[in-house]
C-alpha cells in the first residue's frame, strides 16, 4: 500500500519512550511530526492539519502516563480522539418537510457522484421509509446526463421528471415541484450539472433553484478521493448556498479519505451518507468515529496497542 | 493558467515575505508545495535537495530562490529523460490503438470526446469504442461526443462484454480503415480486483487483435484528487501498460501537483491536460511550461 499507517510511522518513536514516567516535550515533538505527515499522507488539509497539532500538543505535553497505556499509545489516544471530536456525531437524518413534498437538491463538482447518488437516496428513502420520491433531470449540460437520470429511474421504476436539454434548469425544478404535488410524490430529489466552485455564472443558477424551490436539504456530494482542494471546494459550495449536510462518495475505494475531515472542519455540517459502490444500493449512513480511524490507518493502531 | 497564477503569486508572496532563506522559509515553502497536492514523500525530498543545494551555493537571499526551486521541479519531472516523453505514440499508415482507463468519474469519456475532435481536425479518421457497458448512459454519452466529434462510434448494448465490444471497435476500426481507435472503458475503482481483471483481459484483447498495440494506455487523472491518484497510478499499471496520464478539471482550483509524485515515482509522463467541459478544452501537455509555468512570475521579474 502507498500510504503508512501512523502506527507503522510512530513506531520506532514510541520504542524509544517506552518506560518513561511522562511524556515530555521533546517526545510529544516528534510524534506529532509522525501525527502530521500521516494526516497529510491521508489528504487532510495542511490548515487543518496544523490546528489539529498544536491542540495535540496542548493536551499531550506533561500528561502523566497512565499505567495502563506506554506514553506512545497515549498520544495516539489523545489523536484518537481529538480526531473523532472534530469528525462529530453519526447523522443521517433527512429532512421532512411539513407540508409535502420535501425537497432535496443535490449539488458538486463535476464526476463528483451526483446523479448516482440521486438514485441511491431516492431507493433509501423508498426502502427505509416507504416514500415515493420523484426525481428530477435539471443537468441538461453534460451529455446524456438526462438519459443517465432516466435509466436509474428505469432500473428503480420510479418516476423521473425531465424537459429535455432546451429548458431552464430553475423552471424544470419549479414544474416538477408542480407535477410532484399534483401526482403525490412526498420527497423531490433535482439532480444539478456539476460545477467549479469559481463557475459565478453556474453558481448562481444553483442559487436561483434555491430561491425558487426552497429546497429542506442542499447536499453537497464530494468524492473521497479528494485532496487539499476540498476544503476550498466546500467552503464555497457552503457560502454560496448554505449546505444542511455533505454526501462522500466512492468510500469503497482504498482512500484514507481526509477530504472528510477537513470538509467538516471548514463548514461544520454533518457528513450524512457515505456512497459505497456503483450500485443503487450502496449507500451507507455515515460513521464519523470510523471515518477518523480510517484517516489514521487506525486499525494498524489498535494492534499496536494491543502488542505493546 | 487560473493554477498557475495563484501558485506562483503564492511563491512570490513567500519570496518577498521571507528575506532570509531560513527554517520558516522552508516550512511556509513545505506549505506551499503541499497544498498543490505534490504529495508528502516528493515535497520532503525535493525541501532536502534544495536545503543542501542552499548549503552549496551558499543563498542567503530568497530572491536567488526562484531559480533554484524551479530548476529542481523540472529535474524532478524529467530526471534524465528529454521532452519526448510528452508526444503520443501514434503510428503513420497504419491503426493506433488508444485505451483509455481510469477510477469513476476522472473524465474518460469526455477526453475521449475532444481527444477524437483533434484527431478528427488533423484529418485522422477516427473511430470510438462503446467500452463502458455498465454505467447508466455512459453509451449515450460516447455517442453524443461521436457526433459533437463527427466520429463514427461503436457499440453493443449496455450491459454486453466490454471486450466484445473492443473487439467489434477493432475489426470496425480495421474496415473502415480508420487511423485511429479511442477505446472507452468503465470507471473503476482500482483496488476492485474483478474490474481490474475485466480491464486486463480488454488490453490483452487489443494486443492479441493489433501486434504492437494499444499504442498508447492513457490513464485518466481528476486534478482534485490526492495522495489516491498514486495508488491509481500503481494499480492500473499492473493492470494495462499505462503509458501516459491526462490530467483533468485543472480549470479548477486544484493544482494537480500529484503527476510530480507520479512521474518522480512511477516514471509515467502527463501527455494532455484538460482544461473545461468543451470540445476545444484539452491541450498537450508541455512539462516545462508547467513547472515553469507554476513560477511564471518569478521567473520573469
Ligand atoms: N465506486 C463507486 N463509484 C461511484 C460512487 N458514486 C458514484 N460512482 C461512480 O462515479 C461516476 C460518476 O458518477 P455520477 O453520478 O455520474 O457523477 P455526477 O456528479 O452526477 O457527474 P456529473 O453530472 O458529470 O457532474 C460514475 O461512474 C458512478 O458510477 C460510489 O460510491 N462508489
Ligand atoms: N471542469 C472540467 N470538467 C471536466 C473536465 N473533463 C471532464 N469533466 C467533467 O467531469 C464529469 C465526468 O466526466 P466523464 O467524461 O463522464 O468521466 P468518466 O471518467 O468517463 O466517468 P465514468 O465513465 O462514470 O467513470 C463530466 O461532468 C465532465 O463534463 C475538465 O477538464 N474540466
Ligand atoms: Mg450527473
Ligand atoms: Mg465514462
Amino acid at each position: 500500500m502507498a500510504f503508512e499507517g501512523l502506527a507503522d510511522r510512530l513506531q520506532s518513536t514510541i520504542k524509544k519512550i517506552t518506560g518513561k514516567g511522562k511524556v515530555s516535550e521533546q517526545d510529544v515533538k516528534e510524534m506529532t511530526r509522525e501525527v502530521r505527515l500521516a494526516l497529510l499522507e491521508a489528504d487532510v488539509n495542511f490548515k487543518v492539519v496544523k490546528n489539529l497539532i498544536n491542540r495535540i500538543k496542548e493536551r499531550a505535553v506533561g500528561q502523566e502516563v497512565m499505567e495502563s497505556l506506554t506514553p506512545g499509545q497515549q498520544v495516539i489516544k489523545v489523536v484518537q480522539d481529538e480526531l473523532t471530536a472534530l469528525m462529530g456525531g453519526e447523522q443521517s437524518k433527512i429532512a421532512v418537510a411539513d407540508r409535502p413534498p420535501t425537497v432535496i437538491m443535490m449539488t458538486g463538482l463535476q464526476g463528483a457522484g451526483k446523479t448516482t447518488t440521486t438514485g441511491k437516496l431516492a431507493n433509501h428513502l423508498r426502502k427505509k421509509h416507504n416514500r415515493s420520491p420523484l426525481l428530477v433531470a435539471c443537468d441538461v449540460y453534460r451529455p446524456a446526463a438526462v438519459n443517465q437520470l432516466e435509466t436509474l429511474g428505469e432500473q428503480l421504476n420510479m418516476p423521473v421528471f425531465s424537459m429535455g436539454t432546451k429548458a431552464n434548469p430553475v423552471e424544470i425544478a419549479t414544474k416538477a415541484i408542480e407535477q410532484a404535488k399534483a401526482e403525490h410524490n412526498d420527497y423531490v430529489i433535482i439532480d444539478t450539472a456539476g460545477r467549479l466552485h469559481v463557475d459565478n455564472e453556474l453558481m448562481e443558477e444553483l442559487e436561483e433553484i434555491k430561491s425558487s424551490v426552497k429546497p429542506d436539504e442542499i447536499f453537497l456530494v464530494v468524492d473521497a478521493m479528494t485532496g487539499q482542494d476540498a476544503v476550498n471546494v466546500a467552503e464555497s459550495f457552503n457560502e454560496q448556498l448554505d449546505l444542511s449536510g455533505v454526501i462522500l462518495t466512492k468510500l469503497d475505494g482504498d482512500t484514507r479519505g481526509g477530504a472528510a475531515l477537513s470538509i467538516k472542519a471548514v463548514t461544520d455540517k454533518p457528513i450524512k451518507f457515505a456512497g459505497m459502490g456503483e450500485k443503487l444500493d450502496q449507500l451507507e449512513a455515515f460513521h464519523p468515529e470510523r471515518m477518523a480511524s480510517r484517516i489514521l490507518g487506525m486499525g494498524d493502531v489498535l494492534t499496536l496497542i494491543e502488542k505493546a | 493558467e487560473k493554477t498557475r497564477t495563484s501558485f506562483s503569486s503564492k511563491i512570490n508572496n513567500l519570496l518577498a515575505r521571507y528575506r532570509s532563506v531560513d527554517e520558516d522559509f522552508f516550512e511556509e515553502l513545505e506549505d506551499i508545495l503541499i497544498s498543490a497536492d505534490v504529495g508528502v514523500t516528493t515535497v520532503m525530498d525535493l525541501i532536502d535537495e534544495l536545503k543542501m543545494e542552499v548549503k552549496r551555493q551558499n543563498i542567503k537571499e530568497t530572491d536567488k530562490m526562484k531559480e533554484v526551486i524551479s530548476e529542481k521541479l523540472v529535474e524532478i519531472y524529467y530526471g534524465e529523460d528529454s521532452d519526448q516523453i510528452e508526444s503520443m505514440n501514434i503510428q503513420n499508415d497504419e491503426l493506433t490503438i488508444i485505451l483509455v482507463v481510469g477510477v469513476n468519474g476522472v473524465g474518460k469519456t469526455t477526453s475521449i470526446g475532444k481527444m477524437a475532435y483533434q484527431f478528427k481536425q488533423e484529418g485522422k479518421r477516427v473511430v470510438l469504442a462503446a467500452g463502458d457497458t455498465f454505467r447508466a448512459g455512459a453509451i449515450e454519452q460516447l455517442e453524443e461526443w461521436g457526433k459533437r466529434a463527427e466520429v463514427d462510434v461503436i457499440k453493443q448494448s449496455a450491459g454486453s462484454d466490454p471486450a466484445a465490444v473492443i473487439f467489434d471497435g477493432i475489426k470496425a476500426a480495421k474496415s473502415r480503415k480508420a487511423d485511429v481507435l479511442i477505446c472507452d472503458t468503465a470507471g473503476r475503482l482500482q483496488n476492485k480486483v474483478n474490474l481490474m481483471n475485466e480491464l486486463s483481459k480488454v488490453n490483452r484483447v487489443i494486443e492479441r487483435e493489433v501486434p504492437g498495440a494499444p499504442h498508447e494506455v492513457l490513464l485518466v487523472l481528476d486534478a482534485t484528487t490526492g495522495q489516491n491518484a498514486l495508488s491509481q497510478a500503481k494499480t492500473f499499471s499492473e493492470a494495462t501498460n499505462v503509458s501516459g496520464i491526462v490530467l483533468t478539471k485543472l480549470d479548477g482550483t486544484a493544482k494537480g501537483g500529484i503527476v510530480l509524485a507520479i512521474r518522480h515515482e512511477l516514471n509515467i509522463p502527463v501527455k494532455y491536460v484538460g482544461l473545461g467541459e468543451q470540445v476545444g478544452d484539452l491541450q498537450e501537455f508541455d512539462a516545462h511550461a508547467f513547472v515553469y509555468g507554476l513560477f511564471a512570475d518569478m521567473l520573469q521579474e
